[in-house]
């Protein structure tokens, strides 16, 4: 039954067409799996044995058969995605209870290609967090280390891939929310360029950021999946899909293909550890061996990524989260309160502290009088940002950087500093600002700097907008150099 | 640098209840932030057109032509409280 669990997706998938393996087998054995989550990854499962769920909503779905190219193979799922008729939360009380009424078409699109949904899984509330601990439902606990966070804001889903409760799971990435995790879960996770998925049922947090995306176990399974989901989508008129599709992964060497590594994000970042400077450097190393060539590049507006970003994010959160008011779904608080007081205390006993903090961030930002000076400055920022890439991949076929600042930190440690937890995206966040993809691929493991045992590094690789296949080709021949075979006991 | 009255306005702003708890911790908390958030506005950016948008994409429309949309009760159905065909609401005080 272990054994079932440590295949890959495309493995699992090959058998079943070879009928050496059942769906049913497979899905129930990570039912059962996930039946006995000690990582608090879950928030909803299927149980063993139960049909598969029907995620038809209003506007109808052709939910898969095992025929299609998915083959039955079960699939996490971030709880940030409309399910129709099964609860999402986006990891809040103020959506406790609520069933929407239709399906996100990045889930619905893996349905009709065959998966079936495993479970919902537990993130940081409304995407807004690094460590997972900003849930109304619990921290998640990394597989490695259960006194340490896996990650966030999509927790769940790269614990659950790591700690064999998933083959895959679906995640969602605003400033860093599937690279950041799957780095300090040990696994694979590729945001793609803004516009490659589509976004219709995808809670929104800030609208001109988020992307969906794959939290898997290796390179390949990625390509699977975004192969499936891509595509523009009438529903979602900033999607625009990936033009020629996605080819799936097959190179052997870095020949021929130019790496840059940005002095901002690496030899000048401020605060990263030295255990994953020094597993930087080796992976720098490997890429040479592979016969990449590497040099250092600059992206100089880079380092206002951190202070761009905590003010558009939270800026566009303010508005989208407006609509939590307790009129049309999710929790309301009224008794004998008037409209304006059952929306205040409506918002105020539905959102945790971060939610309120970044909503009244956002909202002092977009105020009059102070619009220009913030808001407007980081949109400036962003267009900065996003020449300084388009510049360096005239010389460049990929960037290359740490994918977080640390391994996996111990619960509570950056609570108390909101800045502090800001600062585990100094990395992610400009690829974010500027829509390109990016993916993060184990690269070893690391001591933590307060000492302790090894833990999972993440490699990160940006391409230029659209640049999927070629990225995830050259991640390919990078992953199997590395050969990661680590897993938590 | 900001302060309590701040605090309140924007929360009046954004429909938060904030207990004085919330409201002193607010102010220190945001107040941080913004210490870090503001080395941008000290920026020279003269002359930089701002980024609303990524991706180059220009009035994406679709044929003018009326399809089926959410049925009333399905909409009603996640409602805290539906009546008569609608969502039912205090009123705002007068």
């Amino acid at each position: 039954m272990s054994e079932l669990l440590d295949l890959t997706a495309a493995e699992a998938i090959g058998r079943i067409e070879a009928r050496e393996l059942q769906p049913d087998e497979y899905f129930d054995a990570y039912a059962e799996a996930a039946a006995g989550d000690e990582l608090n990854a879950y928030l909803w499962r299927s149980e063993p044995g139960a049909s598969p769920a029907d995620l038809s909503g209003w506007n109808g779905s052709a939910n898969g058969a095992e025929g299609e190219s998915l083959r039955g193979v079960p699939i996490a799922v971030k709880d940030l995605f409309c399910t129709a008729g099964i609860e999402t939360t986006a990891g809040s009380r103020i959506l406790s209870g609520y069933r929407p009424p239709y399906t996100a078409t990045a889930v619905d699109k893996l349905a009709r290609a065959g998966a079936r949904l495993l479970g919902k899984t537990n993130m940081d509330e409304f995407a807004m967090g690094s460590s997972n601990e900003n849930s109304a439902y619990g921290p998640v606990l990394n597989p490695w280390d259960r006194t340490r966070v896996p990650g966030g804001s999509s927790g769940g889903s790269a614990a659950a891939v790591a700690g064999r409760l998933a083959p895959w799971a679906l995640g969602t990435d605003t400033g860093g929310s599937i690279r950041q995790p799957a780095a300090l879960c040990g696994i694979v996770g590729l945001k793609p360029t803004y516009g490659a998925i589509s976004r219709y049922g995808m809670v929104a947090f800030a609208s001109s950021l988020d992307q969906c995306g794959p939290l898997t176990r290796d390179v390949t399974d990625a390509a699977l999946l975004l192969r499936v989901m891509q595509g523009r989508d009438p529903h979602d008129s900033t999607s625009v899909g990936i033009e020629g599709g996605v080819e799936l992964p097959s190179r052997e060497d870095l020949h021929g293909l130019r790496f840059g590594v940005p002095r901002e994000l690496a030899a000048d970042a401020e605060g990263i550890e030295p255990g994953v400077a020094a597993n930087f450097e080796a992976t720098l190393r490997k890429i040479e061996e592979l016969g990449g060539e590497l040099d250092e590049c600059e992206l100089p507006s880079t380092t206002n990524g951190i202070s761009a970003y905590y003010v558009i994010a939270p800026a566009e959160a303010s508005a989208n989260l407006a609509r939590y008011d307790g009129v049309r779904y999710g929790q309301r608080e009224d008794g004998d309160a008037d409209l304006v007081a059952m929306y205040e205390r409506t918002r105020s006993r539905g959102f945790g502290a971060e939610v309120k903090r970044r909503v009244m961030l956002g909202t002092y930002a977009l105020s009059s009088g102070y619009y220009e000076a913030y808001y407007g400055q980081a949109q400036k920022v962003r267009t900065l940002i996003a020449r300084d890439f388009a510049n360096a991949f005239e010389s460049f076929d990929f960037l290359v950087a740490p994918t977080s600042p640390s391994v996996a930190f111990e619960l509570a440690a950056k609570t108390d500093d909101p800045w502090a937890m800001y600062m585990n995206d100094y990395c992610t966040v400009p690829m974010s600002l500027a829509g390109i993809p990016a993916v993060s691929i184990p690269s070893g493991l690391a001591e933590p700097a307060g000492g302790g045992p090894e833990l999972p590094v993440g490699f990160q690789i940006a391409g230029p907008a659209f640049s999927e296949s070629r990225l995830l080709d050259a991640a390919f021949a990078l992953e199997r150099s590395i050969a990661f075979e680590g897993r938590p006991s | 640098m900001i302060d309590r009255e701040q605090v309140l306005h924007v929360a009046r702003l954004a429909r938060l209840d904030l207990s004085e708890d919330e409201v002193e911790r607010m102010a220190t908390e945001l107040s941080g932030i913004l210490d870090h958030v503001d080395r941008i506005s000290a920026l020279d950016l003269e002359g930089v057109e701002p980024t609303s948008h990524v991706i180059e994409l220009e009035n994406v429309w679709r044929a003018d032509e009326p399809e089926p949309s959410l049925e009333r009760e399905r909409a009603l159905d996640p409602a805290p409280d539906p009546s008569e065909g609608a969502f039912r609401v205090p009123s705002p005080q007068a």
